[in-house]
C-alpha cells in the first residue's frame, strides 16, 4: 500500500500506528514534544482521535495527550501493522 | 571522610509522575515548608531531613521533562541548580519509564552537578518485566543509581547513604558524556577557539545552539551572539533540521544505546487496566456525564461534610466570645473588650471558619490528582474550557467557586500554566458563591412573584458565569496573552494513592492557607470592625434612643456610615442611597454582613423574623433595584478574604487589586446600564 504515505495527524484514525515525519510548529512546542522523545522518526499508535478534543497516543508505553491545535500541523506516516 | 559543615542541600528534580513528590514527603515528613521562587507563581517545597548526623536541606524542584527555557519550571529549576549549586541533585526517575526519565538525568550530568539516580517506581518496572543492569548502567552513565519504591518507603536509606557520600566527592565533568555528532560538535569547538577567554562551558555552548532565549539574555558579546547564529544557520542547512531537534535526538539516541545493554525487557504488555478505564471515562458520551457526577461528589464532599465542623467552629468562637465578654459587666461598652470579642475572636473565627472547607476540597484534589483522574479530568473537559481560553483543569476551582472563592482560588494550584492560572483566580469572584446567597435569599422573596423567584436566581447565577467568560476571553487576549501552544500532557496510569500523601497535601495547604491568607484577612477584618465602631457617638445623644435605634445611630457615625453617606451621590444612578451603599461597605468584611448591616440600617433586632426586614426593603425600594442591588453584590469587590488568597495565591498585591478594582468598576457599569434601561422601560 503505497497510496498514503503522508497525513496529518488529524486524519489519522483510533489504533493506527504511525511514524513521525515532521511538525510543523512552533519552536516552544517542538521543544516540548522533543522534551518527551517526540521527534521524527519515531512510532506511535492513535489510541483516541478524540475528534474534537484532544488525541490520545500510545508512545513507548505512555499515554500522551496532545492537543486538537496540533491535529494540523504533525505530519506522519501511516505504517502497516 | 566526614565532613566538618555537616549540612548538605539536596535538590529534587524529575518529571512529573514520576513519584517526586512521595519521596519527597518520605525525607522531610511533616518538616516541611512551601513558598514560592522569587518574581515567579512557580511553587517552591522545602523540608529537613536528620540522617546519620546530617541535616539535610531538600528542595523539591518543579516537575519538568527538560531543561530548556520554554516553560518557567524548566528556567526555575535550571537557575536553580546553577545558581544555588546543591550539594547533590537527586534525580528522580520512574523506572517503569526509563528512556523519557533519563531524558532529564542526562540534561543534569551536562551540567555537571553532584548526581544520584533514584530509580523510582521499581516494583512496576519488575510487573512490566523490565530487569536492569544496575551496575552496568551506572558505569556506562557514569552516576550512582538507588532503587527506590516512593509510596512503600523502600530503598531511601539506601538513597540518603549514597546521597552522603556523592556530597563528599568531587565534582565530576561530564559535558562530554554525549556526542553530538560531527557537524555540532565542530561548530562548538569553531565557537570555542574563536572566543577562548569567553570563559563559557561547554554546557553553554551547546544551550546557545539550542537557541535558548535565556541564556542568549547572559551573554553581552554581541560578537559571539552573531558567531552563534551563523552556527545556527550553518547547522540548520546541512542537517535540515533545527540544531535544537537534533541535539535532543542525540541525547535520546544515547539513552536508547546504554538501555539497549543495560535494560532487559521480559514481558511485552503494559498497563492494560488503566487503558480500560480509560476507555469507559475518556469516551465520546460518557466521559462527560462521569466527570461532573464526579465533580458534583467533590462539591458536596467539601460543602456538605464542611457544613458540620463549620457549624462547631461557630459554636465554639461564639462561646469564647462570651466566655471573654463575661469578664466585664453585662451592657459594657469596654473598648478592649469589643476589640477582643468583636475584633479579634471574630476574626480569627472568620480565618478558621473557612478551614474546613479548604481540608476536605484538598483532600479531594489529593485524590484526583493521586489516582491519575485529574489528567483525564483536563483531557474531557479541555473541549470547551479551550475555547474561552483557559484548561481544562480550570473548571473543577471554578466549580469550587460556587462554594467559596477562598479554596477555589487556592485550588487554581493545580494549574500549571502561570498565565491561565491568574486568569482563573481573577475571575473567580463571579462565580456566585454561597455567601451571595444569603442576600440573594433577602432580596429575591422581599420583591419577586412566587414565580419569578426561581428564573431570577438562576438569571443572576448565568449572568456571573457568562461574565467569567468573557472576562476570561478578554483577558487572554490582552493583559495575560500568550502562547495558546497546544498542549502535550501525559495520562498517567491510574494507582491508587496513599493515605499519607492525601493527608500531607490537607496539611500542606492548611497550613499555607492560615499562615500566608489568614494573618492579611485577621488584619483587614480587624480595620473593617473598627471602621464599623468609629468614631462613637457621645453616650448623651444615645439616652432616650432603644437598643435598635442604638445600633442604627452608632453606625451611622462610624467610619463605614459615613462612608456610605458620602458616596451616595457616585451610587445614586445605579439606584442606591446611603443604607445600601453602608451595607455594601460592610459586606467587605464577607458578603453575608450585607444582611446584617441591612438589618442594623434599618433597626431590625436579631430576633426579628427575616421578612420583617424584607417588608421594610420592598416598601422602600422597587424590584428594579432589589435586582441592581444583586446584580452589584455579584459582581463587585470581592470580599477580603478572596482579595488575601488572591494575593498570596498570585504573590503580588498588583493582582488583588486589579481583580478588586476591575471587578468593582464592571459592577458599577453593568448596574449603571440595567438600572437606567430599566428605569427607561419604566420598570
Ligand atoms: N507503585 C508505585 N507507586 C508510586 C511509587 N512512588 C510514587 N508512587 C505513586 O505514584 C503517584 C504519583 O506520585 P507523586 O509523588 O505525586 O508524583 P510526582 O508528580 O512526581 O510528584 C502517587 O499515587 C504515588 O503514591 C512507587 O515507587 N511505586
Amino acid at each position: 500500500m503505497t497510496a498514503q504515505e503522508r497525513i496529518f495527524l488529524k486524519d489519522a484514525v483510533d489504533n493506527l500506528k504511525v511514524r513521525l515525519l515532521k511538525i510543523e510548529a512552533g519552536q516552544a512546542l517542538k521543544a516540548r514534544l522533543a522534551a518527551m522523545g517526540l521527534l521524527p522518526g519515531v512510532q506511535f499508535k492513535i489510541i483516541n482521535n478524540g475528534h474534537p478534543g484532544p488525541f490520545v497516543i500510545d508512545f513507548k508505553g505512555s499515554r500522551i495527550v496532545l492537543g486538537r491545535g496540533m491535529a494540523g500541523k504533525v505530519v506522519v506516516k501511516p505504517l502497516e501493522s | 571522610m566526614i565532613d566538618n559543615t555537616k549540612k548538605i542541600a539536596v535538590a529534587l528534580a524529575g518529571n512529573p509522575n514520576s513519584g517526586k513528590t512521595t519521596i519527597f514527603n518520605s525525607l522531610t515528613g511533616l518538616r516541611q515548608h512551601v513558598g514560592n521562587y522569587p518574581g515567579v507563581t512557580v511553587e517552591k517545597k522545602e523540608g529537613a531531613c536528620r540522617y546519620k548526623g546530617y541535616e539535610l536541606n531538600i528542595i523539591d524542584l518543579p516537575g519538568t521533562y527538560s531543561l530548556t527555557a520554554y516553560s518557567t519550571e524548566e528556567v526555575v529549576s535550571r537557575n536553580f541548580i546553577i545558581e544555588q549549586k546543591p550539594d547533590v541533585v537527586v534525580s528522580v526517575i520512574d523506572s517503569s519509564n526509563i528512556e523519557r526519565n533519563l531524558y532529564l538525568a542526562v540534561q543534569l550530568m551536562e551540567l555537571n552537578v553532584p548526581l544520584v539516580l533514584a530509580f523510582n517506581m521499581s516494583d512496576i518496572a519488575r510487573q512490566k518485566g523490565l530487569v536492569f543492569d544496575i551496575e552496568k548502567l551506572s558505569t556506562l552513565l557514569d552516576v550512582k543509581i538507588v532503587q527506590t519504591v516512593g509510596n512503600k518507603n523502600k530503598g531511601i536509606d539506601g538513597l540518603l547513604d549514597v546521597v552522603l557520600q556523592t556530597s563528599g566527592e568531587p565534582a565530576k565533568n561530564l559535558a562530554s558524556l554525549i556526542n553530538y555528532g560531527s557537524e555540532i560538535e565542530n561548530e562548538i569547538i569553531k565557537l570555542q577557539q574563536k572566543f577562548p577567554d569567553s570563559g563559557l562551558s561547554k554546557w553553554t555552548w551547546i544551550k546557545l545552539l539550542e537557541q535558548d532565549a535565556d541564556i542568549f539574555k547572559h551573554i553581552n558579546n554581541e560578537e559571539i551572539v552573531i558567531s552563534v547564529m551563523e552556527s545556527i544557520l550553518r547547522l540548520k542547512s546541512i542537517l535540515g533540521e533545527d540544531p535544537e531537534i537534533i541535539i535532543a535526538d542525540k541525547r535520546y539516541g544515547f539513552i536508547s544505546g546504554a538501555c539497549m545493554e543495560c535494560v532487559k525487557s521480559t514481558i511485552e504488555s503494559r498497563h492494560n487496566h488503566s487503558d480500560m478505564i480509560d476507555s469507559v471515562v475518556t469516551h465520546k458520551f460518557w466521559g462527560l456525564p462521569i466527570f461532573i457526577g464526579l465533580m458534583y461528589v467533590v462539591f458536596d464532599l467539601t460543602f456538605r461534610f464542611g457544613e458540620l465542623p463549620m457549624n462547631g467552629l461557630e459554636l465554639l468562637f461564639g462561646w469564647l466570645g462570651r466566655f471573654v465578654a463575661g469578664f466585664w459587666p453585662e451592657g459594657s461598652d469596654n473598648i478592649l473588650k469589643s476589640l477582643l470579642v468583636d475584633g479579634i475572636i471574630s476574626g480569627v473565627g472568620g480565618v478558621i471558619i473557612f478551614l474546613p472547607n479548604i481540608l476536605l476540597l484538598f483532600a479531594a484534589i489529593a485524590i484526583l490528582e493521586g489516582t491519575g483522574y485529574m489528567a483525564r479530568a483536563a483531557f474531557v473537559t479541555d473541549r470547551f474550557m479551550h475555547k474561552i481560553g483557559l484548561h481544562g483543569k480550570s473548571f473543577i476551582p471554578m466549580l469550587i467557586g460556587f462554594g467559596c472563592s477562598v479554596p477555589a482560588i487556592m485550588a487554581c494550584r493545580i494549574l500549571e500554566n502561570n498565565r491561565n492560572r491568574i486568569t482563573t483566580i481573577l475571575i473567580m469572584p463571579l462565580m456566585s458563591c454561597g455567601a451571595r446567597l444569603t442576600i440573594y435569599a433577602l432580596i429575591i422573596p422581599a420583591f419577586f412573584r412566587h414565580e419569578l423567584r426561581g428564573p431570577v436566581m438562576w438569571s443572576i447565577y448565568f449572568i456571573g458565569i457568562a461574565l467569567a467568560v468573557i472576562m476570561a476571553r478578554i483577558l487572554r487576549i490582552t493583559l495575560l496573552k500568550g502562547e495558546t501552544i497546544p498542549y502535550v500532557m501525559e495520562l498517567p496510569p491510574y494507582r491508587m494513592p496513599t493515605m499519607k500523601s492525601i493527608l500531607l497535601h490537607m496539611w500542606e495547604r492548611g497550613w499555607l492557607y492560615l499562615r500566608k491568607a489568614g494573618t492579611v484577612i485577621l488584619l483587614l477584618s480587624i480595620i473593617l470592625w473598627a471602621a464599623a465602631r468609629y468614631p462613637r457617638i457621645e453616650t448623651a445623644k444615645l439616652a432616650d434612643l432603644n437598643e435598635q435605634d442604638t445600633q442604627t445611630a452608632m453606625l451611622k457615625h462610624s467610619v463605614i456610615g459615613r462612608a456610605g453617606t458620602a458616596i451616595e451621590p457616585l451610587i445614586k444612578p445605579i439606584g442606591f442611597d446611603y443604607k445600601i451603599g453602608t451595607a455594601l461597605i460592610g459586606a467587605l468584611a464577607a458578603k453575608e454582613v450585607f444582611v446584617a448591616q441591612m438589618g442594623i440600617v434599618y433597626a431590625v433586632t436579631e430576633h426579628d423574623d427575616i421578612s420583617v426586614l424584607q417588608q421594610k426593603l420592598s416598601s422602600d425600594y422597587t424590584p428594579l433595584q432589589g435586582f441592581c442591588i444583586m446584580l452589584f453584590c455579584l459582581i463587585s469587590a470581592p470580599c477580603v478574604a478572596t482579595a488575601a488568597v488572591t494575593r498570596s495565591e498570585t504573590g503580588a498585591w498588583k493582582w488583588a487589586v486589579l481583580q478588586f478594582g476591575g471587578l468593582t468598576a464592571m459592577a458599577y457599569i453593568i448596574t449603571l446600564i440595567v438600572y437606567q434601561a430599566g428605569r427607561f422601560l419604566g420598570l
